[in-house]
């Protein structure tokens, strides 16, 4: 019995100190925690300056190609010879390697794909296989493909250093490889295709409560979580300029992209500051949720930050929001196909086709607004005029 | 009439009544009644998924279930829903009647089947992550109709406390339900299945069928946490993520014994709200959200060494002083 007991003892002790422990750790790792003092002070290990100024560069230029098809744009594009790839005499074979369909986001982005597919004739067989958002499937998925006959590989990386060798094993297989959304760290493949970027897209929300809010207003910043280089890229962005600005950061939060979670969060920080004056938020998912805890507890909504979400920009309209949102325009789903078609047509694409990156404002929201559409459908899909509308989306 | 609690409710009291006198010192909200009211009401799917719970644990089981159940639910009722209004009553009972589907299933198995509740009730998680991927693809589609997030986000003028949210309301029809129920025989009964079930059985009670009421209980509560809680946050496909270890941390919180035979209901769903006021101080008092399940890890395991100690140092308390009189 008494062996018991000193085991039960040492349980307790050890769980002592591990609370000992974990409640330092804020204090050592301020960027992670909710601590106020934190964001001002330091820079996140993720802003990189260079890159940061050549994104929000790329918000001013003027982007090439046709205005109504922002997905057929590109931004100063560096143009690479593609004439040995040229196949002609159509009837391709067109295979994708997709990291995963496990939100939203990724859902009405492949959606939009199928049907761009749908619109090429020449493209008579599309094979796709879904990783699952896991590396090792993915990696054997790029390497089953190269043994497929494709014509052309698509590939959207589950991640970036893991990912790098696949796709260079995908290269060296002869056919054309195209890469969008997440990059890799190889130039092997004919043509990246992503959208302007993290930091321009944590800048845009980030300016817009500079804007809006008076000197002094209290800010809170919510994350869904640490660590994935998109993310932390819009926050290391929003940051910079935060720092630079006279308002008040109260709060840097996680919320897992949980909306029960974002909201109690939400409504403590109503309670502890007694008051918020802007919500900047690193992704739209959650940000009903965030609207709903300041009407639940009966406060003016402040100025917000979200993305294009059906559910969103609804709100924003019904309630006459005073708000922004930044996109990662799903439209980037139908270049990869463009472009392997332009590839095989032995025509020129860009080496890096930077595609432009809308901001949903108070003056254009109402257009974008579809009643019909899911909650959590993204406005940016470049879909409206693609012959299967809406069905397919919904 | 004569109150009397529970063996082993009085320590999760006083952890309550600490943090509750924390919150009002910390958080300006929680001088008026309304402070409290909104914590209870963000608290009152994790105390009914507690009170399920409980009903599993106390018996000699577990269930692992209940977080991937009510992320099915909400999923389903958005689905089902669809928007329209007049879909709400039948998408209600749907989910209700699918908590018990799954509580049957678990139950059955469990019982018939002899594979223990904890392989169970896992696997059934699984399935029901697994299903609900493959369904939705991965999102979640539709939309609550606004009759349905009445449930969660809604409230009602009651004279003297004033604006009372429905889910306190529920959570309180519930409480007092589950309290009666365990003053019961059947209730009496399902404590002494987990304390020792040949017993039981020896003494004519129908052990299986017992164990099989509290799957289905737990499962049932489950969909009504999943309705609440698809009211107070909307849809979502991570909503029920984590929250079976959420409500066992607030089971054993409340000195409820894991393995069963031991604990109080009261305690139970009073250990659900401690965590919930826990977690709601420490991001009062600007401490890391990351901290949340470093904490209630800790509490799981302080509570059961407490447990492992407590009752065999009273035991020689008490044995004590005999030898020297």
């Amino acid at each position: 019995m008494t062996i018991t007991r000193k085991l039960a003892a040492a349980v307790a002790a050890a769980a002592l100190v591990l609370a000992g422990c974990s409640s330092e750790l804020p204090a050592e790792d301020p960027p992670a925690g909710g601590d106020t003092s934190a964001p001002d002070a330091t820079q996140s290990e993720f802003f990189d300056q260079a890159e940061y100024e050549r994104q929000l560069g790329f918000r001013d230029a003027q982007p090439l190609g046709p205005a109504d098809k922002p997905w057929e744009q590109m931004i100063q594009p560096e143009m690479v010879d593609t004439t040995q790839y040229k196949k002609a005499g159509g009837n391709y074979h067109l295979c994708f390697s997709n990291a995963a369909v496990n939100n939203p986001w990724r859902q009405v982005g492949f959606t939009t794909m199928q049907e761009e597919v749908k619109l090429h004739p020449e493209i008579t067989k599309f094979t796709v296989l879904d990783a699952e958002a896991k590396d090792d499937k993915q990696i054997s998925d790029i390497q089953s493909l190269a043994g497929q006959n494709c014509d052309a590989i698509i590939i959207s990386p589950n991640t970036t250093a893991t990912l790098t060798p696949a796709v260079e094993a995908a290269c060296e297989a002869g056919a054309p490889v195209i890469v969008f959304d997440r990059g890799v760290n190889t130039d092997c493949p004919v043509t990246f295709i992503h959208p302007i970027g993290g930091f321009a897209f944590g800048a845009n929300g980030a300016e817009f409560l500079t804007e809006e809010v008076d000197a002094g207003g209290k800010i809170l910043a919510l994350r869904i979580l640490p660590g994935v280089d998109v993310l932390e890229q819009r926050w290391a962005a929003a940051n910079e300029i935060f720092s630079e600005s006279d308002l008040d950061i109260v709060g840097v939060e996680f919320t897992d992209g949980d909306a029960a979670k974002t909201k109690s969060i939400v409504a403590d920080y109503i309670q502890r500051e007694g008051q918020i004056d802007g919500v900047w938020m690193d992704a739209g998912a959650t940000a009903v949720a965030a609207v709903e805890a300041f009407q639940d507890n009966g406060v003016e909504v402040p100025a917000f930050v979200g993305e294009d979400q059906q559910d969103f920009l609804r709100m924003w309209v019904d309630e006459g929001l005073t708000a922004v949102a930044p996109t990662y325009p799903t439209y980037q789903w139908r270049t990869p196909v463009i472009a392997a078609l332009k590839i095989l047509n032995g025509e020129e694409v860009p080496s890096e086709w930077v595609l432009p990156q809308p901001v949903v404002t108070q003056s254009d929201v109402d257009q974008y607004v579809a009643e019909d559409m899911p909650p959590l459908h993204y406005a940016m899909c470049g879909c409206e005029d693609m012959p299967g509308y809406p069905e397919p989306w919904k | 009439m004569r109150l009397r609690l529970a063996e082993g409710t009085a320590p999760v009291l006083v952890v309550l009544v600490a943090l509750l006198v924390g919150l009002a010192i910390a958080g300006p909200a929680y001088d008026s009644v309304e402070g409290y009211l909104a914590l209870l009401k963000r608290a009152a799917p994790l105390m009914i998924l507690a009170i399920g719970q409980y009903f599993v644990i106390v018996s000699g089981g577990f269930d692992l279930s209940v977080g991937a159940l009510v992320t099915a639910g909400v999923v389903i009722a958005a689905r089902m829903i669809d928007g329209q209004e007049s879909a709400t009553a039948w998408v209600i009972l749907l989910v209700l009647a699918f908590g018990l589907l799954v509580g049957l299933v678990n139950g059955l198995i469990a019982t018939k089947l002899l594979v223990p509740s904890f392989i169970v009730t896992l696997g059934m998680l699984l399935v029901l992550d697994g299903a609900v991927f493959l369904w939705t693809g991965g999102a979640p589609r539709g939309a609550l109709s606004e009759g349905f997030r009445q449930f969660g986000r809604g409230s009602v003028d009651v004279p003297v406390l004033g604006e009372v949210p429905y889910s306190v309301l529920i959570l309180l029809v519930i409480l007092v339900a589950a309290a009666l129920f365990m003053r019961s025989g059947t209730g009496r009964a399902l404590v002494a299945t987990g304390d020792n079930d040949q017993a039981v059985s020896l003494s004519g009670g129908r052990v299986d069928r017992l164990r099989l009421l509290a799957f289905v209980l737990s499962g049932v509560l489950a969909a009504v946490a999943a309705i609440l809680l698809g009211g107070f946050a909307g849809v979502s496909a991570q909503v029920g993520e984590g929250l079976e270890f959420r409500a066992i941390t607030a089971v054993v919180l409340g000195g409820v014994l894991l393995g069963g035979g031991r604990g109080s209901v009261v305690a139970a769903t009073a250990g659900a709200l401690s965590l919930e006021a826990l977690f709601t101080l420490l991001n009062l008092l600007g401490v890391a959200g990351a901290l949340e399940s470093a904490v209630q890890g800790v509490i799981i395991i302080a509570a059961v060494a407490y447990a492992a100690l407590g009752p065999r140092t009273r035991f020689r308390t008490s044995r004590q002083p005999a030898p020297t009189q």
